[in-house]
């Protein structure tokens, strides 16, 4: 959001709003308006970090059985996805920055793949999940676990994988829009903060992925 | 707003004035919905909150005309229990936290900087449009299907209320929202936006005090949007999130709560007490006393802030160690406080003080906030907490720092700024009168209610026993004092915007930086950038020889 | 003075042993909050005077702090709040911790009522309870519903009594008399009229009391407990059983002595067990009740951690039943004479 409105302005070359100095400073603005912004998108999850922490104290069996049910392999596979995806966005940044527009729009459009096929597979685990009754509250009826406290693991699994979900496809829509400037030519080697703040965003939505995964998934 | 636009139109000696400035540079509705100026967006935000303020007070007024008698006076029970989670939301939500820094904030801010604007301006609208969403989705939310949780939401109270919660819920999300993003762009705009010269040693210190309030919204603000989200998520799936019933633990939304609203009280208090170093200085025309330490004990608050919540929480059956550990921190948060006390008292100390009616406030204010903070020290020692905990001790303790400092505050820099903002002077002796409504009506209304307490009344009670009837009456009293000095206020201020004296560029003479472009401003602010070679609030002419006193 | 300041400042009767040490503080505590806050504001009046514009270009001194006025505005403050910590801090572990030999009673609230039961076979009641002056009373806790408050002014005592959780209080009121219990956690329509009421009774008259409810003249008895729930007639040890076979307990806890899936009930009650951790633990009350609601946190050695959480399941009446069952079950009076317990009928149109 911050990064959209920092560059709204701009045009075909890198110019800044009136009542920046200079570019510098504009991108200095802009860099800093998008960490607080991942700061509070990371305080944001750490409530139901929070909540699964104390859950997971007082239920730790039933926690424990439940993640021995969630497919291993999906999750793996995804955490891949979301890493090389990850990879592909820093080198699409460095691209711009050199003036490789087309490269950069390759890989962007790789990683926008990579996260369709995140969620791809993130909705078979979820249409398995409804499948066999591994529901949140009331309407968990899963004979394997039977063990009190395996609704609340499941109410906190879709809570958070599915806000995750959610910020993969604000990360998702954000790539678009740099892709399109990219592919437009409005960013280069002068212009390429909107850019590394979309990047930026995306490394946030990986780095959540990555506590997610070990928490729900191998603990 | 519209007001004062239209008066451009009308009046025949500020259309003639030369000066074009913010407020006539553009005509038309269209040109304040669309703007990206912060000046008008913070005039929008003054009357936004300003509104809810009147339909908080509203809903105040009702419920101590309820308290009048033990039994039901002039409503049922279900109503009240509507009523005062309205006054408490509407106060809370859309008046105490968006009011200094949404209003003030945002027009003095880049003023004070010397900036053009805040860092993103869009961002600044898009705040405020969430705001008016947010809040619009609240108050129609809890009128047409009302919510009768108090604006604490405690579950399992409120997964299972029958009363639709959902788009109060909702409302508070966004404004949440609205605040986060208002506190980034503050932050932004301190960091890059400062005029050359201007160090962070010599930044005024209601920036230092937006600074610090900005750091919590961003920070603590998530965790509430994500609470209240829970709650609405839970009352609609009954997940059994907090429901022991299913395994849930309610206590744990008492700590994700107050995580929350422990620090909001510093949001609300915080740029409060920045107003109050800016006035200060300003009447007293003096250097500001201890500027590093009222600086510094901002961001103080605003870490240790973080770390006491739990004093909320002294009877809620969490362990006597943790109840330990909350107080400790809590004696922490009020040495902070005491050492703003100190260092305003000291500027007044030797200076050539102009009594308007600012000072008023400010003397009521520091009498509020020693007694509202030292009360506030007093239920974090646990032992008295057991006693006071949901009683009108609590109620009056945090209505002193919320309505004693914050709205001494909120009119304080509404006077002080009035001039800067619309150009115009209001009546000096009808500001004095009713400033002394003010401090003393709200002396009459919540000191009875520390009795009250002390006498063992439970809040948010529609019915009580008799005994407490004396207190309560003399508190409505005291009330309808306070509502005659706002009427008043409102009076002479629509007065001042309409047919007010033309000000000066710097009637009260101040040194504050905002002071140094026209009043109003024009449409960018300044001119050419200004450049500072003095810390600030200094009363010392360029080569003046002035006596130095250490104490 | 102790008095005066009492009036002064509207508080309640100290009828507790806990209300003296909480006013002593208060006292301390408000006058200096009184002395500081005035002294603030009458400073800053009276440089309002002093120092008043003379004229308009006035020039004023730079006046800064030194060191020394810096350390003494942080420590004086932070001295006096640290000192009312402490203090506060050792009244609240003494209020937090119960004394041995209380008296227990169990306490339900729902919306919004209150209700009380009595161990060892004594009567249960809605809105009045009963205790004896100069004796620990210890109240466990639980809630039906949502969060309420137990909040008795005159003792200072207050305690939030949560749903699918035991809380504890205790008090030894000092003074016979009939004291007013507020809930003082917001509950819904009807908190404002969530009321009871204490009747401390002294000692002796107490026992009697007792003694008398536990006969069951029926004519002296307080209004039993009917409930929303199942209502039983009989014995609380009766009711008891009654439970365990309802929620299946007896499934794997036999009453003959013979170790099943769980501990045997028989004798249960005071033994000493050893735990999976090698630490013993005596089976009393609090150790029956916690593990009805927590089963995982304490397992006997031996047995396997499979027992699912009574937490939300047993209202406090129904454990309290429990645990009286239990104790009743006793090798050496297994072929007893009948018993001689109270039995339970409600008062027709209590409510």
């Amino acid at each position: 959001m911050s990064s959209s409105d920092a560059h709204a302005e701009e045009g075909g070359l890198p110019h800044h709003a009136h009542h920046f100095e200079s570019q510098a400073q504009q991108d200095g603005a802009a860099r800093l308006g998008m960490w607080l912004f991942l700061g509070t998108e990371v305080l944001l999850f750490a409530g139901l970090f929070l909540g699964y922490t104390v859950y997971r104290h007082f239920y730790h069996e039933a926690f424990h059985e439940c993640s021995r049910h969630l497919s291993l392999v999906a999750g793996t596979t995804n955490t891949i996805v979301l890493i090389t995806s990850s990879l592909s966005v820093a080198i699409a940044y460095d691209a711009v920055k050199k003036g490789k527009n087309k490269v950069a729009a390759a890989l962007l459009v790789f990683t926008i793949l990579c996260a369709i096929g995140f969620l791809g597979i993130k909705s078979w685990e979820y249409w398995v999940k409804f499948q066999v009754g591994e529901l949140p509250g009331k309407w968990y009826h899963f004979s394997e676990v039977t063990a009190p406290g395996a609704n609340l693991y499941y109410t906190i699994y879709f809570l958070s994988t599915g806000l995750h979900a959610f910020h993969v496809i604000v990360g998702m829509s954000v790539l678009l829009w740099v892709l399109k400037g990219v592919v437009k030519g409005k960013y280069g080697p002068k212009n390429y903060v909107a850019v590394e703040l979309g990047g930026l965003y995306w490394h946030l939505v990986d780095l959540v992925w990555i506590f997610l995964f070990p928490l729900l998934y191998l603990i | 707003m519209s007001q004062s636009r239209e008066h451009g139109n009308v009046d025949g000696e500020l259309a003639a004035a030369p000066e074009v400035n913010y407020l006539n540079a553009d005509r038309g509705v269209w040109s304040w919905l669309t703007t990206v100026d912060h000046k008008r967006i913070g005039v929008m935000y003054l009357v936004s909150v300003l509104l809810a303020f009147l339909i908080g007070g509203i809903f105040a007024m009702a419920l101590r005309v309820e308290l009048l008698t033990p039994g039901p006076t002039i409503m049922g029970a279900n109503t009240y229990n509507r009523m005062f989670t309205l006054h408490g939301v509407v106060m809370v939500f859309m008046f105490m936290i968006p009011a200094i820094p949404g209003v003030f904030g945002n027009f003095m801010l880049p003023l004070m900087l010397g900036a053009k604007d805040v860092a993103f301006p869009r961002l600044n609208l898009l705040s405020l449009y969430l705001y008016w969403t947010g809040a619009t989705l609240a108050i129609s939310g809890m009128i047409m299907g009302g919510a009768d949780t108090g604006w604490t939401f405690y579950a399992p109270y409120s997964t299972t209320t029958p009363e639709t919660l959902f788009p109060v819920l909702l409302g508070v999300f966004i404004l949440g929202f609205s605040s986060i993003l208002t506190g980034l762009n503050f932050i932004v705009t301190i960091h890059t936006l400062r005029a050359p010269g201007m160090g962070w040693m010599r930044m005024p210190l209601f920036v230092w005090s937006i600074y610090a309030t900005s750091i919590i919204q961003v920070l603590a603000t998530p965790v509430i949007g994500l609470t209240v989200m829970l709650v609405g998520i839970e009352k609609i799936g009954g997940f059994g999130l907090f429901d022991a019933t299913k395994g849930g633990d309610p206590v744990l939304f008492e700590h994700m709560f107050w995580f929350y609203s422990h620090p909001a009280v510093y949001i609300m208090v915080l740029p409060s007490m920045g107003v109050v170093s800016e006035c200060i200085p300003a009447y007293a025309r003096k250097n500001i006393f201890g500027y590093k330490m009222i600086a510094y004990s901002s961001l103080g608050i605003a870490f240790v802030g973080f770390f006491a919540w739990g004093h909320h929480m002294f009877v809620s059956g969490q362990s006597t160690f943790e109840d330990g550990a909350f107080g400790v921190i809590s004696m922490f948060v009020g040495v902070f406080t005491a050492i703003k006390v100190f260092n305003w008292v000291g500027t007044l100390y030797r200076g050539s003080i102009s009594v308007k009616a600012p000072l008023v406030y400010i003397c009521g204010f520091l009498f509020f906030i020693v007694f509202g903070g030292m009360t506030g020290i007093a239920v974090a020692t646990v032992s008295l907490d057991v006693h006071w905990h949901d009683t009108y001790f609590v109620i009056a303790h945090f209505h002193f720092i919320m309505v004693g400092a914050v709205i001494m505050a909120f009119l304080m820099a509404l006077h002080y700024w009035f001039p800067k903002m619309f150009g115009r002077m209001y009546h000096e002796g009808w500001a004095m009168t009713a400033a002394g409504f003010i401090v003393l009506g709200f002396n009459a209304t919540f000191i009875p209610q520390f009795l009250l307490g002390n006498a063992g009344m439970p809040r948010r009670y529609y019915m009580y026993p008799e005994r407490f009837q004396a207190l309560n009456v003399a508190s409505t009293a005291g009330s309808s004092l306070l509502a005659i000095g706002f009427i008043i206020i409102l009076i002479y201020l629509v007065f001042a915007l309409v047919r007010g004296k033309r000000s000066v560029d710097n009637p009260w003479d101040s040194r504050g930086y905002e002071w140094m472009t026209a009043s109003p401003p024009s449409k960018h602010n300044f001119d050419e950038t200004p450049i500072i070679t003095q810390d600030a609030h200094s009363y010392q002419k360029p080569g003046e020889e002035v006596e130095h006193v250490v104490i | 003075m102790n008095d005066l300041m009492r009036r002064l400042l509207f508080l309640p009767e100290q009828a507790s042993t806990f209300a003296p040490a909480v006013d002593h503080l208060h006292y301390f505590v408000i006058a200096v909050t009184m002395i500081a806050s005035l002294a603030t504001g009458l400073v800053a009046v009276g440089f309002l005077f002093k120092y008043r514009e003379r004229t308009a270009e006035a020039s004023t001194p730079i006046v800064s702090p030194s060191v020394k006025f810096e350390l003494s505005v942080i420590i004086i403050p932070l001295f006096f709040f640290l000192l009312w910590f402490v203090q506060g801090y050792r009244d609240y572990v003494w209020y937090t911790t119960p004394p041995a030999n209380t008296t227990d009673i169990y306490v339900m609230a729902k919306k919004w009522m209150w209700k009380f039961s009595y161990g060892g076979g004594g009567p249960n009641a809605i809105g009045t309870i009963h205790v004896p002056a100069d004796r620990p009373v210890r109240l466990l806790m639980t809630s039906r519903d949502v969060i309420h408050s137990f909040f008795v002014p005159e003792f200072r005592i207050k305690q939030d009594v949560l749903p699918g959780r035991y809380t504890e209080t205790w008090f030894e009121a000092t003074k016979p008399g009939r004291y007013q219990i507020l809930c003082s956690q917001y509950c819904g329509t009807w908190h404002s009229q969530m009321w009871g009421e204490i009747v401390v009774m002294p000692g002796p008259e107490f026992d009697e009391w007792l003694a008398d409810q536990k006969r069951g003249a029926l004519a002296n008895r307080v209004d039993t407990g009917t409930d929303d729930g199942p209502s039983f007639h009989g014995s609380i040890v009766e009711y008891g059983k009654k439970i365990a076979m309802a929620q299946g307990c007896l499934k794997c806890h036999s009453v003959t002595g013979e170790p099943h899936i769980g501990p045997t009930w028989l004798d249960l009650y005071d033994r000493r067990e050893t735990l999976e951790t090698g630490e013993t633990v005596v089976a009393d009350e609090a150790y029956l009740t916690d593990s009805m609601i927590d089963p995982r946190a304490k397992i006997v050695k031996g047995y396997k951690p499979v027992m699912p959480t009574f937490k939300g399941r047993l209202a406090a009446p129904e454990a309290a039943a429990l645990v009286e069952f239990i104790k009743s079950l006793r090798s050496t009076s297994l072929e007893n004479v009948p018993s001689k317990e109270a039995v339970y009928e409600p008062v027709k149109g209590a409510r």
